[in-house]
């Protein structure tokens, strides 16, 4: 209890320093993960929504275009385009996840986590980790059309793509929770399809490479998170990086850690 | 109305609200309320929609953080003391805070989590509880199979898992049919006879506000007065008692001579007068007439002979707010039932 207290008291100002030191609640971050896959489970439609939008990706544009367009010398288009629609997978699946929020809060149940004796940024991870897991697994079902596309899976490289799937996800889920915290109408949620998911996803180079574009393209590429995350997934499937993978990796965890602080700020200033 | 016995306040109170007070921008939700509620007790807040009950309810549970003022639950300030009030409180919101997609018992096993209740004692724990509101049964179905007032009980059920000390009740039956509102406050009864908590609830229901020891009448953010239910209804004025006898006018002589009471009307063959307490009086009334006595009957002021009296208008609906306004096109539509 006094670990509560304190940690309340020190997330209001310096949420990070919170989140880095670990003051954390295991039992209520791992209920909120649970909940998320427990949830995603038993709503299937989310899952074949999910199976249906990967596939008509990568065979319907990645055969359609394979014949003109060559975009890295050695490899096919569906190949390219293949960790570009895992991350689509991920980022649709993160965001999902994320939104819920909003409807957890008008509706019910964020409002029994809200008044439990549990630290704010508890609920937050919790959120996030179950966020992440399920687009995780959103991403692992079009890691399974990986013969069909022609992409060659080693254990090393479905270890290592699995891995920064997850944290390709988190920093996903947490720029979702971010928009989620404090966005109370519904009418908000189509149009963050199209101002936030559809840009994100074509300028992160899932779908085209990113040698000699316009140099506002190539300022959009930089900043775009999801960007990081292509380069470091298709470059342990593939062998094709944009950047080193230590900087997409860098990136990525220290977004979500921005993310994170932010997202509990303003969970914090609430009321 | 609920018979009760209110245990000697040892500590003292366990609410303590001292000029509460919430603003959001220029509106004036709560408007400097101070009350205490003792420990077992029964405490209502009674006022129409719109009049602030909510929002205390909220302030009171750490949801929202008044703008001035100060409140303690169980000697816990709900500002500074936020965990610790949380960890001794269990509410049960106006609309359901459930998770559908889940069932019964991983509804109660996911709040044993965060509230942290000791593993041994958890599976023990939630048995007891889906026994005492009659939803053992069903303890494997998915939420969303379930009616109104089966959310409703499962949700009283939850809230006092963690054996709070104090249950906030936030109009604990609005949407559901008589009869099952007469269950609900079965089992809230039940519960407190087991548990000795201490229930707060707010409502716009008269006849819910009868279940409180005391009630406190709620409009505009200021509460306009707080006495136990029979006193506020004494302040409208007395029990009107009407009989019939054999001889009316000797029965009228009787009872002005024998009783004291001065104005007695008679009509339509019926003597009708004012007593402070209709139910008390009429064994004196019956023994000290000779004539034979027909038919009695006592008309005892309701609170919303009350709340009129107090504010000059009756409990209304108030505009409702977007967010209501779409809550409850959802419920029309089904995605909220209750």
């Amino acid at each position: 209890m006094s670990i509560y207290v304190e940690t309340r008291r020190i997330s209001g100002r310096r949420g990070l320093t919170a989140v880095a030191l670990g003051m954390l609640d295991p039992e209520a971050i791992w209920m909120i993960w649970q909940r998320d896959l427990v949830r995603f489970l038993r709503q299937p439609a989310r899952l074949y929504g999910s199976i249906v939008r990967s596939a008509v990706w990568l065979f319907a544009l990645g055969l359609g275009l394979r014949q003109s367009f060559v975009p890295v010398p050695g490899m096919s288009y569906t190949e390219f385009i293949f960790p570009g629609v895992i991350a689509m997978a991920l980022i649709f699946g993160s965001l999902q996840s994320a939104i819920s929020v909003i409807w957890d809060r008008e509706f019910g149940f964020l409002k029994e986590v809200m008044v439990a004796p549990i630290p704010r940024s508890s609920v937050l991870l919790g959120k996030a980790l179950g966020g992440a897991s399920t687009a995780t697994l959103q991403g692992i079902v079009v890691l399974l059309f990986a013969p069909l596309a022609g992409v060659h899976l080693t254990p090393v490289s479905v270890v290592e793509g699995l891995a920064l799937m997850f944290l390709t996800s988190i920093a996903m889920t947490t720029l979702g929770l971010v928009i989620a915290v404090r966005m109370t109408d519904f009418e908000g949620f189509g149009s963050l399809q199209n101002m936030v998911v559809m840009p994100m996803y074509l300028l992160s180079g899932a779908m085209f490479p990113t040698q000699g574009l316009p140099v506002w393209m190539n300022t959009f590429l930089a900043a775009n998170p999801l960007s990081y995350g292509v380069s470091a997934v298709r470059g342990v499937l593939l062998g094709y990086y944009t950047h080193p993978l230590v900087l997409d990796v860098a990136v990525l965890g220290g977004f979500s850690l921005v993310m994170l602080s932010i997202s509990l700020w303003l969970l914090e200033r609430e009321g | 109305m609920a018979e009760v016995s209110v245990p000697l306040a040892v500590n003292g109170p366990i609410i303590r609200v001292e000029g509460l007070k919430k603003s959001f921008g220029e509106i004036t939700a709560v408007d400097g309320v101070s009350f205490e509620v003792q420990p077992g007790e029964i405490f209502g807040f009674l006022g129409p929609n719109g009049a602030g009950k909510t929002t205390t309810i909220k302030m009171l549970c750490t949801l929202l953080r008044p703008t001035a003022g100060k409140a303690t639950i169980d000697g816990h300030d709900v500002v500074t003391e936020a965990a610790a009030v949380r960890s001794g409180i269990g509410i049960v919101f106006q609309d359901s805070t459930l998770d559908e997609y889940l069932t019964a018992e991983q509804n109660l096993r996911y709040h044993a989590m965060i509230y942290h209740i000791p593993r041994s004692q958890r599976e023990d724990r939630i048995k007891r509880m889906l026994e005492l509101v009659d939803l053992a049964d069903r303890r494997s179905d998915v939420v969303r199979t379930f009616s109104g007032g089966m959310k409703r009980r499962l949700e009283i059920a939850r809230s006092l898992l963690h054996l709070p000390r104090v249950l906030f009740l936030d109009e604990p039956t609005i949407g559901l049919d008589p009869q099952t509102r007469h269950y609900v406050w079965e089992y809230l009864r039940e519960m407190r006879r087991q548990q000795s908590i201490t229930i707060f609830l707010t409502t716009h229901y008269m006849d819910e506000a009868e279940n409180a020891d005391r009630i406190a009448i709620i409009d505009y953010g200021r509460i306009i007065a707080l006495d136990t239910p029979a006193a506020l209804k004494r302040m409208v004025g007395g029990d009107l008692v009407t009989l019939s006898t054999a001889d009316n006018q000797r029965a009228r002589t009787e009872i002005s001579g024998r009783l004291g009471v001065e104005k007695v009307v008679q009509a339509d063959g019926y003597l009708t007068f004012e007593v402070e307490s209709g139910e008390s009086f009429i064994p004196r009334l019956v023994a000290a007439l000779d004539v034979p006595v027909r038919t009695v009957s006592v008309r005892i002021p309701g609170l919303d002979d009350v709340f009129l009296r107090l504010t000059g208008k009756a409990i209304r609906d108030e505009d409702a707010g977007s967010t209501d306004r779409l809550k409850s096109r959802l419920r029309q539509r089904g995605r909220i039932r209750r």
